[in-house]
């Protein structure tokens, strides 16, 4: 497996894909788990339901698209990645299928207990997945003790779930958490009417300082706790992303702070992008570091795969990517319309 | 149990709960847009009613065939790191371009048919199905070509200690998944149209909305008939591909110890795995099974006892399974035949022997996919791809016996109670029967 072009193509593709995922799914997860707060009746839960019914399952295809990139592209990384971080990802896969039967399922039968089951499934199982996804990413910024001998083909992980939740994961499980939260929250605002708008927004703002001191505590705690930097000093110019990050983090305040939602809204779809592509940047080449031992991480250039299925993938990437983009745009004009009490209420389709 | 034993068990169940929601939606989703589109053509409006009310069940299925999806996209990596790492170059592939071409394709407009009723034009709407089910026809078809792969590796070359792909062309065009493409996706049509069938006939039973069931039956009769043929001819495709090139699933499937020429074919046959024979063999058919397989009665079948132990397919499940599949495929194609004739009689509906047995068909089709599967994949074993890879060393190493035992039992508890909501969903919606109101619809959608 000689270095190639087409291995550092798909590790910018691996990265926008995973910051594509939380983009898109963030204000999905967020809105899940703030449903619990901010809506107060049963219609204004199915109104938030429905403000992510007709994208939630088009969004969670890029988690799906950044798995199988992962697979076709590094398939060493997704093997030693998925397995070594089995238990946890087990749970977030169990709480992701959670969450997207309970979205069909909530509306089908006419019973307080039935409705109320599945609202706290919603929360619980939009919380889980934004908390486990900070952790897993918080480690794999970190690296994983595990040891991996390429010549030999000998693979050994020596973790565990609990070791999963040292006290970087957990900082950026609660980075991701409160990240999403603001995120949701802000396209509640969008897409909602009223009293739950004005709730939505002042929420919004009331939790902007929190995820403000965890953002910087995660800046400076990165800097002990991993490598993430070493790219930044060997070549300063890349400190444009994370400066693109914070900026897009303060514009978010400055436009909430004025009610104008759609426009914070906007710019936290960037802090989310440029969050990931800071932890990515800062990664290169590496896809996942051990925490044992350098030779041990799995990068581009050795988990990579034939630069035939590189070639081929890039093609197809470059051909379909930007169509689904076209129609995903599409859909999003359909649905631009805030969801009201009255369209819930009349629409027998909705959820 | 061990590790592979445990890692077996949990892709088996996840696969085969995957598998429940599958078939309904590949054949649901084309069925309801052609409804759709009647009514876009016609006007009239028994077809809008038939969408809606086809389409959700339709959609209560959809749910759970999308969230189980998630975990077989995952669990090659969790499950069976070695797999994944030895043969991810070839295998990785069709699963991202699945996922890239085919899963936007159908959650993007799934979310907007289900939700853009009054938002977007009629034409516009019935569209929007037609791409959503070409999506998932198409998603079928990718995942088949990567698990016929597995079945009939092509196009590879074992460099840099893993198969890397050297011809892509071949993997797409490998026989073996067309194959299967077109067995699967009409075996898909054919139990969608025993739903329908079965689901009016219990309607009918009633006398509830006989003009609406009437016709849905009528035109899930002639879907039915004309997919469970296509899948017996392409099922005895499937055979002779097997036949030729993995000979030890073929041997498994007909209960063949002893390689001989101008093999008979046995109706009523029964192995004894222990002794390594038959404790039945009845009503013969001579020289049948060489001609099944060949085309010609003299060609010669390949026994197990030419296999070492250890390399043969468990015997008694495959060829049990192998037999029912093909017996209810034929059942199938009888019923439907039978059913095309009688739906055009004007006393149809008061013919309750034959619309008690439709309503008795619904899980027939569901148990013929399920062992469907079993024939598959038990007979590919010891091999996860065959004579390429074996399955005990494919396994995750880094994942102990214990972790898939606790994650075993959480799919069990999970996907058994998903199970049941969504069974308990789908039969209430299906008993409650179309919606009469439409007026909110059709007169927003006449703007459009
Ligand atoms: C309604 C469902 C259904 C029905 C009635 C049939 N099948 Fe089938 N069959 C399937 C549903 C299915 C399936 C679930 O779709 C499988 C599993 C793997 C595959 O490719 O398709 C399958 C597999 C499968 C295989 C093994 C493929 C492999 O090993 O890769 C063979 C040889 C046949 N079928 C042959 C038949 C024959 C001769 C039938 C007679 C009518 C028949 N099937 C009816
Ligand atoms: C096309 C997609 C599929 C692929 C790529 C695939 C691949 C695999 C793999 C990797 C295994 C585990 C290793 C092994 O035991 O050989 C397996 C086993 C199995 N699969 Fe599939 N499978 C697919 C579809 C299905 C479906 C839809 C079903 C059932 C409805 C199914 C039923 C089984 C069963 C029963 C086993 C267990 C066999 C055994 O352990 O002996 N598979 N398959
Ligand atoms: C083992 C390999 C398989 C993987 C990795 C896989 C993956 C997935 C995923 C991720 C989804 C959810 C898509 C979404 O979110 O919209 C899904 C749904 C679906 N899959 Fe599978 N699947 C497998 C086996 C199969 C097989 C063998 C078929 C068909 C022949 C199939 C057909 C479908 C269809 C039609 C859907 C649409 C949803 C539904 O059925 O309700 N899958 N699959």
């Amino acid at each position: 497996m000689d270095a190639n072009i087409f291995q550092v193509i798909w590790f910018v593709l691996w990265g926008l894909l995973w910051g594509a995922y939380f983009m898109l799914d963030g204000f999905v997860l967020g809105t899940g788990f703030l449903s619990g707060i901010i809506a107060r009746s049963d219609t204004e839960k199915r109104v938030l339901i429905n403000s992510v019914g007709p994208v939630w399952d088009g969004n969670e295809v890029w988690l799906l698209t950044a798995g199988g990139a992962t697979f076709a592209a590094f398939p060493t990384t997704y093997a030693l990645m998925f397995s070594n971080l089995y238990s946890a990802l087990i749970l977030l896969l169990f709480a992701l299928i959670v969450r997207g039967v309970s979205f069909e399922f909530r509306g089908k039968l006419d019973s307080p207990v039935w409705k109320g089951a599945w609202d706290k499934a919603i929360v619980v199982s939009s919380f889980l997945p934004a908390l486990l996804f900070g952790v897993a990413f918080g480690n794999i910024f970190k690296g994983i003790p595990m040891r991996n001998d390429f010549a030999t083909l000998s693979f050994s992980y020596e973790g565990s779930l609990v070791g999963l939740l040292n006290p970087y994961g957990l900082v950026t499980g609660a980075l991701f958490v409160l990240l999403f939260a603001v995120h949701g929250s802000l396209y509640i605002s969008v897409k909602t009417v009223g009293d739950l708008r004005s709730r939505a927004i002042s929420l919004a703002n009331r939790l902007w300082p929190a995820l403000l001191v965890v953002a910087v505590v995660f800046l400076g705690y990165t800097y002990p706790a991993t490598r993430l930097y070493d790219n930044y000093l060997k070549a300063p110019l890349l400190l444009i992303v994370p400066a693109i990050a914070v900026v897009s983090l303060v514009m978010v305040k400055v436009h909430a702070a004025r009610g104008e939602a759609g426009k914070a809204f906007l710019f936290s779809c960037l802090t989310v992008l440029f969050v990931v592509a800071t932890g990515v940047t800062g990664l290169f080449p590496n896809l996942l570091p051990s925490s044992l031992d350098p030779a041990s991480n799995l990068t581009i250039y050795n988990s990579s795969s034939s630069l035939l299925t590189l070639k081929l993938m890039t093609g197809v990437a470059l051909v379909v990517v930007p169509i689904v983009i076209a129609y995903k745009v599409w859909v999003y004009r359909i649905f631009r319309a805030p969801v009201t009490a009255e369209d819930v209420l009349s629409d027998k389709q909705a959820y | 149990m061990d590790l592979v034993t445990l890692s077996q068990l949990q892709f088996a169940a996840t696969c085969m709960f995957h598998w429940i929601f599958v078939p309904l939606t590949l054949g649901l989703s084309i069925m309801t847009a052609w409804m759709e589109t009647k009514y876009v053509r016609t006007g009239d409006e028994t077809w809008l009613r038939m969408t809606k009310f086809w389409g959700k069940l339709f959609l209560i299925n959809f749910a759970l065939g999308v969230v189980t999806g998630i975990t077989m996209e995952f669990q090659f990596g969790l499950n069976w790191a070695e797999y994944s790492r030895y043969v991810g170059d070839i295998f990785g592939a069709p699963l991202a371009i699945e996922a890239t071409v085919t899963f936007f394709l159908e959650s993007v407009f799934i979310g907007v048919w289900i939700f853009g009723w009054n938002k977007v034009s009629k034409k516009t709407h019935a569209l929007t199905i037609w791409l959503a089910a070409i999506g998932t026809n198409l998603s079928a078809l990718f995942i088949l070509l990567a698990n016929a792969w597995m079945q009939k590796p092509v196009g590879f070359a074992i460099r840099n200690n893993r198969a890397e792909m050297t011809d892509f062309i071949a993997v797409v065009t490998n026989p073996y998944g067309w194959i299967k493409y077109s067995h699967t996706l009409l075996s898909g049509y054919a139990l969608a149209a025993f739903l329908l069938m079965g689901v009016s006939a219990w309607h009918l039973l009633r006398k509830n909305e006989v003009d609406f069931f009437t016709r849905s039956f009528r035109m899930a009769a002639v879907w039915g008939f004309v997919a469970s043929l296509i899948v017996g001819v392409s099922g005895d495709f499937h055979a002779v591909e097997i036949a030729k090139v993995q000979p030890s699933k073929f041997a498994a499937m007909e209960s063949i110890w002893e390689t001989r020429r101008n093999a008979d074919m046995c109706l009523l046959l029964l192995p004894d795995a222990k002794n390594e024979c038959n404790a039945v063999e009845a009503l013969k058919i001579p020289g049948m099974l060489s001609f099944l397989a060949f085309h010609d009665t003299n060609a010669e079948i390949k026994g197990l006892k030419e296999f070492p132990k250890e390399m043969r397919p468990p015997v008694t499940p495959t060829f049990l399974s192998f037999r029912i599949m093909v017996g209810i495929g034929t059942f199938m194609i009888l019923a439907s035949f039978l059913a095309i004739i009688l739906s055009r009689r004007e006393n149809f509906v008061d013919n309750r022997l034959f619309l008690n047995l439709m309503v008795m068909a619904i899980p027939a089709p569901y148990i013929a996919q399920q062992v469907g599967w079993l024939v598959a994949e038990l007979g590919r074993q010891p091999w996860i791809v065959y004579g390429v890879l074996k399955t005990s060393d494919a396994v995750s190493k880094s994942v102990t016996a214990s972790q898939v035992l606790l994650s075993l039992l959480g799919f069990t508890v999970l996907y058994g109670f998903l199970g049941v909501v969504d069974i308990y969903l789908l039969v209430k919606y299906a008993k409650k029967g179309p919606d009469s109101d439409l007026s909110n619809i059709i007169n927003v959608q006449g703007r459009g």
